[in-house]
């Protein structure tokens, strides 16, 4: 069981119930659970979908797309069925939000879907988790068992005349699965590979049918704005940025933690109080504000507000709040490479600049980190990054390049400090005799 | 028929032109000459925008576009050469080249390497990356297939022509990233139907064949462009040789030029089997037996001996004591002047062939019904399709590939009665399976005789199947029926008539790549060239100016019991194996003089007396009828040293008898008919006429030994083939439609039909010296089961 912490700025909404043994079913009656998915029965799809517009709550898993909006665009009418996808794929270094709320109220991800699907008229709702979270999975099957037992999902859930089956799914570990294409292929038994689009998911989707897929905790948030109204939720964000967020403060912090807090919270603010500073009197050097595809910030850029478009106006993505701090002991060359290890791992190698070109940022990267840097190793890596950014088959080749160009652009001295042959200033080896030899 | 869908306006590079919403922006460049590269879009098979090759600026949208994936939209303003698309082709290609071998100057791909052009046309000449690259040793995955990984580019044409074009499902990718790797779903190996499909089609050259890598280099090779030379469908094939010093040496066969009827497909026998050609046993001089033993002898000597015992025979014993029997695999030209030359130079009517299918009887119910026969086109785009008997993907690969692609890319229906559960039931409609032999019995009970059904529901198809398939039938116009060697006689005549009303096209399957051009050329004792009866032998007698023999002649079996019972005294095979074929007794060839005209030692050569060695398909030039009625132009892909064509051997022997052989093939005839009105120059322009001549790639007709001279006979005469010989000559497929003929009294004999249960790698007797349908029998007898099903 995770270590949970707390800090007095904390909007507790979606951690309301973190602590409080949720996981089990009676437990989350008491804590008024499966209210709201009752209530949305009883308001119906176009009440549902208001509601939620009216929250401007926007999309967790990454790309900030508002919720209620995703939602309208599932046609009214199918010849296939429809389906609610909940993405628990949570694979993104630097995101660690998904896991508690799986631990701590896994409930809240289920009435959430319930919620979604109501108000799009699905019968079938699918909670897809990452494979590494073998744990979770099993609280979660426990869960949608105890659902069953109660007859609150099934035939006629509530006594309201509704069917709706609840299922779950496991991944088989890869990042790239989290992409909603791609999970659909995956939960379909395929390999897992992105998908052409459009169409999009909300018209073509899970076995061809309109699906609606969202974040494990933008559907915990649904419960929530359904109870206490979407207007309230909203007024607890700033303009359009609803609600609140669980943001993973990561890195050489004091207190590190998963903290809920108000969506437009400062950032550093959150760095220095909520996360109680630099560890080891060390100096901030650069922020990664949401997740490790977000281009960096350095110390001078985080005076800003943790929202989407505020982010988005500093120059990089509020992504899925993992908040990765970063010292200045720091090598940023490694920083990167370590990165891009990531996600030449990752890339699925579908498409030929993704795949090719992690592959050849992590070798040249790997060659430069250990000293075998030439100067226009450096123009490269950018050429190389900038080249992919845009024009991949899915986003995990921009989630690749993004960040890289960023280092590159942000931290040049850094590189240039590795040139040919010269030691890296941060670590005490000295430099290479030798080029590394790269085997596969 | 669905409406036409509407046209939407776009623009593309400043040109303004209109194309169907939903065309794909690809494809709508390409129709206004705008070539958008690509590597992974392949027409007909699913979309991937793997690549990135085919990114365009779209205006309004921030990002590039894929033109593979995109469909044209109204408005849609499109920039395929802007800078920042061409900068971005050019990154694209250097991304790709970092990791690749660069060893072009032995890959078997170099010259004719997507990658190469690409990178010649958009790439940059410079590499920026100096890293060490991954590399993969090459595997061996069949007797034909190779794979080179650090060769391949990952754009999933193979595993999808492998799944989707050839529904085998053989390959896949393994792995992830820069691990991602193409491989054989079983493993290390392929258990599949070998036909080469992801090696033609793979941009690059990662899969190569077994046959052909390491080789030799495309521009070292001549290409023709032929039909092969096994089934009965008439695939275009282009044939790469080169000399070699028995004068030239076939070194690979494929139709990447997609043109014809087959588009890029050939099966492995069409691919790979042209190996035969060059067997060791292959028999390339005159053999003349002598104390029992075949001594090698000059052309001359053994033209003359055969011609002197041929007339010895007729005029001591009478024409009636000699027989020929013609082949399934030589051309239309050769088969229609081997006829002739029993009826005319050795005045008998004792001429057969090995029958695959009942034409006869096809040819009588189609001219009753006044129905048409179907081309292999029409299988691709009938809206139904009705299979019975035969199973095509073993013994017609390209209309089985017709029939799937059909089902896949035009959502036709396809409806399936046969005995065993064949591999093609995967795209049927409906399947009924009926007992073996049955097939005869299925007809009846579509022209109405219910009782018929209880004899058919033991393997499986329950009453209401039949009935259901009955009525879906009924319902369905234009109709392609297509059936197999089970149905022969009076069944055949059923079945046109229960679906003529249908406007329904009909194919009746023979084998061999010209069983159909035997028949229509008249290799029948009883039937003259076009299904002719012997009433109908006037037409005949005039062009030939010489008298038809009236007698009806004996058919090969009779002749084989005529041979036993001493009264057939010579014997003349050309390209025929009828003593295994037929299973006849080759000890009655002991007694008559016995000429076979073939490349190899076979069951009935063996009992020869004089074996003239003859060239193939490739070797020569002529028409072939496929089994659907498409005719075709063969071209000679080289000459190999002292073989000699049939066309030229009969001629010669001809000759030797005495004949002159202006009166069997219309040489001089053919030039001088052919001067004026008829081909358009006016009278007296006769230079003008040869200028025509030329520039269409035709040649005045002066040489004895020019099929083309006959091909013209064979136009004036034979109903259904006055098509276009322009059209022939430049290599297309022109039908010719039976219906035409118009006799009902043409007999039939069932019961000499002997389909050749050919394999998908078996071809006959020619097959058995093809090493590779060996290996990869071989291997298949050693090992596990069959992918393909
Ligand atoms: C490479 C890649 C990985 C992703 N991984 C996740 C993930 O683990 N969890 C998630 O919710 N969304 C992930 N996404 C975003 C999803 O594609 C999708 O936008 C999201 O599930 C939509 O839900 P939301 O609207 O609630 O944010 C990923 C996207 C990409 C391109
Ligand atoms: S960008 Fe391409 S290779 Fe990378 S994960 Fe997406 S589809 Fe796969
Ligand atoms: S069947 Fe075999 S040879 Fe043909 S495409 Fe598939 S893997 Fe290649
Ligand atoms: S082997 Fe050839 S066809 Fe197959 S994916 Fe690789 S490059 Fe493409
Ligand atoms: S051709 Fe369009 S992505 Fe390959």
């Amino acid at each position: 069981m995770a270590y949970l912490v707390s800090h007095p700025d904390e909007v507790k909404v979606i951690s309301s119930r973190f602590g409080k043994g949720a996981a089990d079913i009676d437990r989350y009656l008491e804590l008024d659970g499966y209210k709201a998915v009752q209530m949305a029965l009883q308001m119906g799809s176009e009440a549902v979908i208001n509601e939620v517009k009216a929250s401007n709550l926007r999309g967790r898993g990454g790309a900030g797309f508002p919720t209620g909006m995703k939602w309208s665009f599932v046609p009214k009418e199918s010849a296939k069925p429809k389906y609610v996808l909940c993405n628990g794929d949570e694979s993104e270094p630097g995101t660690c939000k998904d896991r508690l709320i799986f631990e701590h109220d896994p409930h809240a991800v289920i009435e959430g879907a319930m919620i979604a699907a109501i108000a799009v008229n699905a019968h079938k709702a699918y909670i897809y988790i990452r494979g590494e979270y073998r744990y979770l999975l099993e609280i979660m099957q426990k869960s949608i068992a105890d659902v069953y037992a109660r007859g609150f999902a099934g035939k006629n859930i509530f006594g309201s005349g509704y069917d709706l089956d609840v299922y779950w799914h496991g991944g088989a570990g890869a990042y790239e699965v989290g992409e909603e294409s791609a999970l659909m292929e995956s939960l379909e038994g395929k390999r897992g590979v992105p998908r052409i689009r459009p169409p999009f998911p909300a018209v073509v989707g899970l076995w061809g049918g309109p699906t609606v897929i969202n974040n494990a905790e933008t559907l915990a948030s649904v419960p929530h704005i359904i109870m206490m109204g979407g207007q309230k939720y909203a007024d607890i964000g700033t303009p359009k940025n609803g609600g609140t967020r669980l943001f993973c403060l990561s890195g050489h912090l004091e207190k590190p933690g998963v903290y809920e807090l108000p969506m437009g919270y400062n950032l550093k603010k959150m760095i220095y109080e909520v996360g109680g500073g630099i560890s080891n009197g060390r100096k901030l050097k650069a922020v990664v504000p949401g997740g490790s595809s977000t281009p960096v910030l350095t110390a001078d850029e985080i005076d800003i507000a943790m929202d989407f478009d505020s982010v988005a106006k500093a120059g990089s993505m509020l992504g899925s709040g993992g908040v990765v701090v970063i010292d200045d002991a720091t090598c940023i060359v490694k920083f990167a490479l370590r990165t891009m290890q990531f996600y030449r791992h990752e890339s699925c190698g579908w498409c030929i600049p993704c795949r090719e070109g992690t592959d050849w940022l992590n070798k040249t990267l790997t060659r430069f980190h250990a000293g075998g840097g030439l100067a226009k190793d450096i123009d490269n890596i950018r050429y190389l990054a900038e080249n992919m950014l845009g024009r991949t088959f899915c986003p995990l080749g921009d989630a690749a390049a993004m960040p890289t160009i960023g280092f590159v652009k942000k931290f040049r001295e850094e590189f240039e400090a590795h040139l040919e042959g010269k030691p890296c200033p941060f670590e005490k080896h000295g430099a290479i005799s030798q080029l590394p030899v790269m085997s596969h | 028929m669905a409406d036409a869908p509407k046209l939407v306006n776009i623009t593309v590079n400043g040109k303004k032109t209109t194309a169907p919403a939903g065309t794909l922006l690809i494809e709508a460049c390409k129709q206004i000459g705008i070539e958008v590269p690509s590597f992974c879009y392949y027409p007909g098979l699913s979309l991937q925008g793997a690549c990135r090759m085919c990114l365009v600026e779209i205006e309004k949208m921030p990002k590039l576009q894929t033109a593979c994936t995109t469909p044209v939209a109204e408005g849609m303003v499109v920039n395929t050469e802007s800078e920042k698309v061409v900068q971005s082709r050019k990154a694209m290609l250097e991304i790709v080249l970092a990791n690749h071998p660069l060893d072009c100057p032995v890959c078997d791909a170099g010259g004719e390497c997507e990658l190469q052009d690409m990178t010649y046309t958009y790439g940059a000449a410079e590499s920026k990356f100096i890293d060490i690259k991954s590399h993969r040793d090459e595997q061996q995955w069949s007797p034909v297939v190779f794979f080179d990984r650090p060769r391949c580019i990952l754009c999933y044409r193979c595993v999808r022509v492998c799944g989707e074009g050839m529904d085998v499902w053989a390959l896949g990718v393994q792995n992830r990233g820069q691990g991602s790797v193409i491989a054989p779903n079983k493993q290390d190996h392929l258990e599949c139907e070998e036909c080469g499909m992801c090696i033609d089609i793979c941009p690059v050259g990662a899969l190569t064949s077994g046959s052909y890598r390491y080789k030799t280099r495309p521009w070292e090779m001549n290409h023709v462009g032929t039909v092969c030379t096994h089934c009965g469908d008439g695939c275009l094939t282009t044939v790469g040789v080169r000399r070699s010093d028995t004068g030239m040496e076939i070194v690979r066969c494929d139709n990447r030029d997609k043109s014809g009827i087959n588009g890029d497909f050939l099966c492995v026998k069409g691919r790979y089997a042209f190996d035969f050609a060059a067997n060791q046993e292959r028999i390339t001089q005159p053999l003349i037996k002598r104390d029992g033993k075949f001594v090698p002898a000059t052309w001359t000597q053994a033209i003359e001996l055969v011609a002197d015992k041929f007339k010895q025979v007729v005029q001591k014993d009478g024409p009636q004591a000699i027989g020929v029997i013609g082949s399934n695999r030589t051309t239309n030209e050769e088969n229609y002047l081997l006829q002739k030359f029993a009826r005319l130079v050795l005045g008998t009517n004792n001429i057969d062939h090995h029958r695959t299918a009942d034409f006869p009887a096809f040819a009588k119910a189609i001219s009753e019904n006044k129905a048409r026969t179907a081309s292999m086109r029409d299988v691709f785009e009938a809206p139904a399709v009705l299979l019975i008997g035969n199973d095509p993907t073993e013994q017609h690969p390209l209309l089985a590939w017709q029939i799937r692609n059909n089902v896949r890319l035009h959502r036709s229906k396809f409806y399936i009665v046969n005995s065993q559960a064949i591999k093609l039931r995967r795209q049927a409609t409906q399947f009924v399976q009926i007992p073996t032999g049955a097939e005869a019995r299925f007809v009846d009970f579509l022209s109405g005789n219910d009782a018929a059904a209880g004899t058919l529901t033991q393997a499986g198809a329950s009453n209401e199947n039949l009935s259901q398939l009955r009525d879906a039938l009924k319902g369905e116009q234009n109709l392609v029926v297509i059936f197999g060697s089970e149905l022969r006689g009076a069944d055949i005549s059923a079945l046109v008539k229960f679906a003529a009303p249908q406007n329904a096209k009909f194919i009746c399957l023979g084998d061999y790549a010209n069983s159909r051009g035997a028949a229509d050329m008249g290799l029948f004792p009883d039937l003259l060239p076009g299904y002719a009866t012997f009433a109908g032998a006037a037409r005949y007698q005039q062009e030939w100016g010489a008298d038809v023999p009236a007698l009806v002649g004996m058919d090969l079996k009779q002749m084989f019991g005529a041979a036993r019972d001493g009264k057939l005294k010579a014997l003349y095979v050309v390209g025929s194996n009828p003593v295994s074929r037929y299973a006849l007794d080759p000890f009655v060839l002991q007694a008559p003089f016995v000429v076979v005209q073939d490349m190899f030692m076979t069951e009935t050569a063996i009992a020869a007396d004089v074996i003239l060695p003859a060239a193939f398909a490739y070797e020569k030039s002529g028409t072939f009828t496929s089994t659907c009625g498409d005719l075709q132009m063969l071209r000679k892909a080289g000459d190999v040293v002292s073989v000699k064509s049939d066309f030229e051997i009969v001629v010669r022997i001809a000759e030797k008898m005495g004949y002159d052989v202006r009166k069997l093939v219309p040489f001089g005839k053919g030039l001088r008919a052919d001067m004026g009105q008829s081909r358009g120059a006016q009278s007296g322009e006769a230079d003008r006429h040869s200028v025509w001549l030329q520039a269409r790639g035709l040649e005045p007709k002066v040489s004895p030994f020019d099929p083309l001279a006959t091909l013209d006979e064979i136009q004036r005469l034979i109903p259904g083939y006055d098509v276009s010989q322009i059209n022939l000559v430049s290599g297309n497929d022109e039908h010719t439609q039976l219906v035409q003929i118009q006799n009902a009294s043409i007999p039939s004999h069932p019961e000499l039909v002997v389909p050749s249960n050919d394999t998908l790698f078996t071809s006959g007797t020619l097959g058995r010296y093809s090493t590779v349908l060996n290996s990869v029998m071989e291997r298949r007898a050693t090992g596990k089961e069959v992918a393909a099903d």
